[in-house]
Parts: structure tokens; C-alpha cells; sequence
């Protein structure tokens, strides 16, 4: 039995493990390992407080969780499946279903994140990894000197078009509307690049290729009968994201598009499950909001499982 | 590389090249490759799944283990514009491949699909 189970091992789950562990909370971390948090895939983070520098995603996430480890914090490798009710003692507690086995909390912190979602265009399915990629860290030094095109106008779409400059010959952003939605500071080094350029106003219609990708077909979003085609080896798709949130869509409540409803505790629509980070409903999901969640999120989950303990007076001794 | 520097029977990934690939091919009837570079996160993920399953079924897969980063010739031989990439070869010849991480069962499953 924890006193508190996170799920998820992004800057919104480590930051709420590094301060669950600090209080001497018995808190147990099960990472997915599936989905990994989208910041490790990230080529640089300039914006987190403290790195003037910047630093990559993955060595940011490299520290979050040393830091947390050195706090005592557990992790378990393990995807989760499903949550549920269940009581021990007459106190209600939480039961975590993983592929392998369950584990048991008072409190319960999400922290799952986001993924990338797709384009549902043809060609895309079966060009993954033969082309059509969702991490430009990943596989963008796989496109030396050819030609790719990046699909999405915000932040991550414009970041990883920088990125890719350093390998491809030349660098299309494809985008539906007439203006990025990126940071200004990314628009302006994206504008002035001179590998990169624009496909404005332009959806994707289907990626072409025989065994690799060769080029992708673009229409005109105001008029969809004017159609182009780019010729490109590569096609990096940051269109936007999807929250892995299916698991629990049963047991809190959810915005229309699947994202966790929270209050200012981060406390969702069930007693003792809380949520914090990229999953949940709010205006800016970055490192440093999710961590601010992450925050909030263990302190109300320690407050949870306090008050269980307070109510089931002595019985908690065998754990 | 000669060929006895092979183990007959690893219960890790073995580290191949450039060079040593075709090699080992031809030893093991049934090799499994993990391609992958140091600037790859998700690569790092699947490290020690693929450690793992090589102890797990000793005499059963063979797995090796190629940076492609620093063995350009696999990557374009093989077509590899993604990684993580597993390239699975059967009695010599490429069998196909399995891109991305995922959780060990799967990913068992998914080698067991090319037996």
C-alpha cells in the first residue's frame, strides 16, 4: 500500500515525486513504457528558468528524476490499464491495474501527458518510419541533405523545422492557416532561415512513395480543388497532441477532447485522484506549468492521504 | 571480425558494425539487430528491454545491437529513416523490421511474428 501512486514520469509526475518523497510520503512512480514524456524527445528547452543555455529534453528529464530518486522516490517500469475503487479497512483507497499486477494508494496522482497526434491521411500508416516521423531528435540525421516537410505551425512544429535545418537540404513548414502560431521568437529565426520556407494555408492530403516517402500532396485549404505536390523524403508530423487519458475516462471527468477537468488543487472529479501536467484542461501546457502542477498536485495528494490515515485511526500500522 | 569472436549463444545484445553485420547474419538463423544512436531518447527506452529479452530467451533469439550514428552504410543499406528499428533477419536475409519502443510483451510478440 502508498500513500501515493503517480503515473506518468514527465516534469509534471517528477516534479510532484521529488515533493511526495521529500514529505516522507510512501509514493510509488510507474513509468509508461510506451508513451515516454514528449520533453525528452524535444531537441532544446531555452525557456525553463535556470538553463541559460538551454538544455535538451532529455537530460532535463535525466535530472528531474535523480533528483527524485535521491528523495527516495520508487519507479516501476509499467503501463497502466486501469484504475479502480476499492477499500481496505473501510477506507477508500485507490487500486492501479498494470499489465503485470496492481498496486494500491490512497492518493493517486496523473501525469500521462500527451501524444502526437496524427494526420489520418493515407500514405501515412504505412510510411512510418520510412519517412513519416513524429521526432525530429529521433530521425532527423537520418535526412542529410535532402529535402523534408514539417506539418503543424506552433511551437514544437517550428522548433523542430529549426532542428532540422541542420540536416535537410530544404525545410517546408506545411500549415493551414496564413501565420505560425509558434512563439514570436521562433517565427522570427524561422522566417529569416534560409533553408526554410512555407507552404501557408495548405493541408495534407496523402503522402506518396514507393518503398520510402518521395513527396507529399498539399491542397489549398480555401480551395481544396488546388492541389500541389512537394517532393520530399521526409515528412515530420507536430499537428498537435492527444491526451493519454483513455484509461480514465470512465473515473474523472474530461473535456470534450479527453483532457483532465481540475480544480486549484489539481484535485479531478474523484476523491483522491489528481492530475497534473499536459493531460489536464489549461491554457499552456510547458515543462515549466506542468511542473508547477506537479507541485500542487502532491501537496493536495498528501493532504488526501492524511486525512484517510487521521480517519482510520491505528489501522494503518501494518503498512 | 572473425567469426569465432561470436559467442554461440549470447544472453546480451552483441555489438555489432558496419563490418561485422553480414557476419553475424549468416551465424545466427534467427538475429534480431537494435539500431539506435546516442541522440535518440526513445532508443534509450528500449535499450534495456532488448537487454532483457536477450537473457530472457537465450538459445531461443539471438539480439544485436548497431549505432547507426557511427555505421552509416546499415542505415542506408536498410533503409532506416527512424529509430528505434529493430531489423530482423531470418536464415540470412532481412525479414523485416519494427519500428519504435514499446513494452516487452509486445515487442515479443512482434519478433515471434517473423519465426
Amino acid at each position: 500500500m502508498y500513500d501515493i501512486i503517480i503515473v506518468g514520469s514527465g516534469p509534471g509526475g517528477l516534479t510532484a515525486g521529488i515533493y511526495a518523497s521529500r514529505s516522507r510520503m510512501k509514493t510509488l512512480m510507474l513509468t509508461s513504457q510506451v508513451n515516454p514524456s514528449l520533453i525528452t524527445t524535444t531537441d532544446i528547452v531555452e525557456n525553463f528558468p535556470g538553463f541559460p543555455g538551454g538544455i535538451t529534453g532529455y537530460e532535463l528529464i535525466e535530472r528531474f528524476t535523480q533528483q527524485a530518486r535521491l528523495f527516495g522516490l520508487e519507479i516501476v517500469e509499467d503501463d497502466v490499464v486501469s484504475l479502480e475503487r476499492a477499500s481496505r479497512d473501510s477506507t477508500d483507497i485507490w487500486r492501479v491495474n498494470t499489465g503485470k499486477g496492481s498496486f494500491e494508494a490512497l492518493s493517486v496522482i496523473l501525469a500521462t501527458g500527451t501524444e502526437y497526434a496524427h494526420l489520418n491521411v493515407p500514405g501515412e500508416v504505412e510510411y512510418t518510419g520510412k519517412g513519416v516521423s513524429y521526432c525530429a531528435t529521433c530521425d532527423g540525421p537520418f535526412y542529410r541533405d535532402v529535402p523534408v516537410a514539417v506539418v503543424g505551425g506552433g511551437d514544437t512544429a517550428v522548433q523542430e523545422a529549426l532542428f532540422l535545418t541542420r540536416f535537410a537540404s530544404r525545410v517546408t513548414i506545411i500549415h493551414r492557416r496564413d501565420r505560425l502560431r509558434a512563439a514570436r521568437i521562433l517565427q522570427e529565426r524561422a522566417v529569416a532561415h534560409e533553408k526554410i520556407d512555407f507552404a501557408w494555408n495548405s493541408a495534407v492530403e496523402e503522402i506518396l512513395g514507393e518503398t520510402m516517402v518521395k513527396a507529399v500532396r498539399i491542397s489549398d485549404v480555401g480551395d481544396p480543388s488546388e492541389k500541389r505536390t512537394l517532393e520530399v523524403e521526409g515528412v515530420f508530423v507536430f499537428t498537435g497532441y492527444i491526451p493519454n487519458t483513455v484509461f480514465v475516462r470512465d473515473v474523472v471527468e474530461c473535456d470534450e477532447s479527453g483532457y483532465v477537468i481540475v480544480d486549484d488543487k489539481m484535485k479531478t472529479s474523484a476523491p483522491g485522484i489528481f492530475a497534473c501536467g499536459d493531460c489536464t484542461k489549461k491554457v499552456l501546457r510547458q515543462v515549466i506549468t506542468a511542473c508547477g502542477d506537479g507541485a500542487t498536485a502532491a501537496f493536495a495528494a498528501e493532504q488526501h492521504a492524511q486525512d484517510l490515515k487521521g480517519n482510520a485511526y491505528g489501522a494503518w500500522a501494518g503498512f | 571480425m572473425a567469426e569465432e569472436t561470436f559467442v554461440e549463444n549470447p544472453d546480451y545484445p552483441i555489438e555489432l558494425n558496419d563490418d561485422t553485420l553480414d557476419e553475424a547474419v549468416r551465424k545466427y538463423p534467427f538475429l534480431v539487430v537494435d539500431c539506435w544512436a546516442e541522440w535518440c531518447g526513445p532508443c534509450k527506452m528500449l535499450g534495456p528491454i532488448v537487454e532483457n529479452l536477450a537473457k530472457k530467451h537465450q538459445g531461443d533469439i539471438v539480439f544485436g545491437k548497431i549505432d547507426v550514428d557511427k555505421n552509416n552504410k546499415t542505415a542506408s543499406r536498410y533503409g532506416i529513416r527512424s529509430i528505434p528499428n529493430l531489423l530482423v533477419f531470418k536464415d540470412g536475409a532481412k525479414a523485416g523490421d519494427i519500428v519504435g519502443a514499446m513494452p516487452e510483451d509486445r515487442l515479443l510478440q512482434r519478433i515471434n511474428a517473423f519465426k
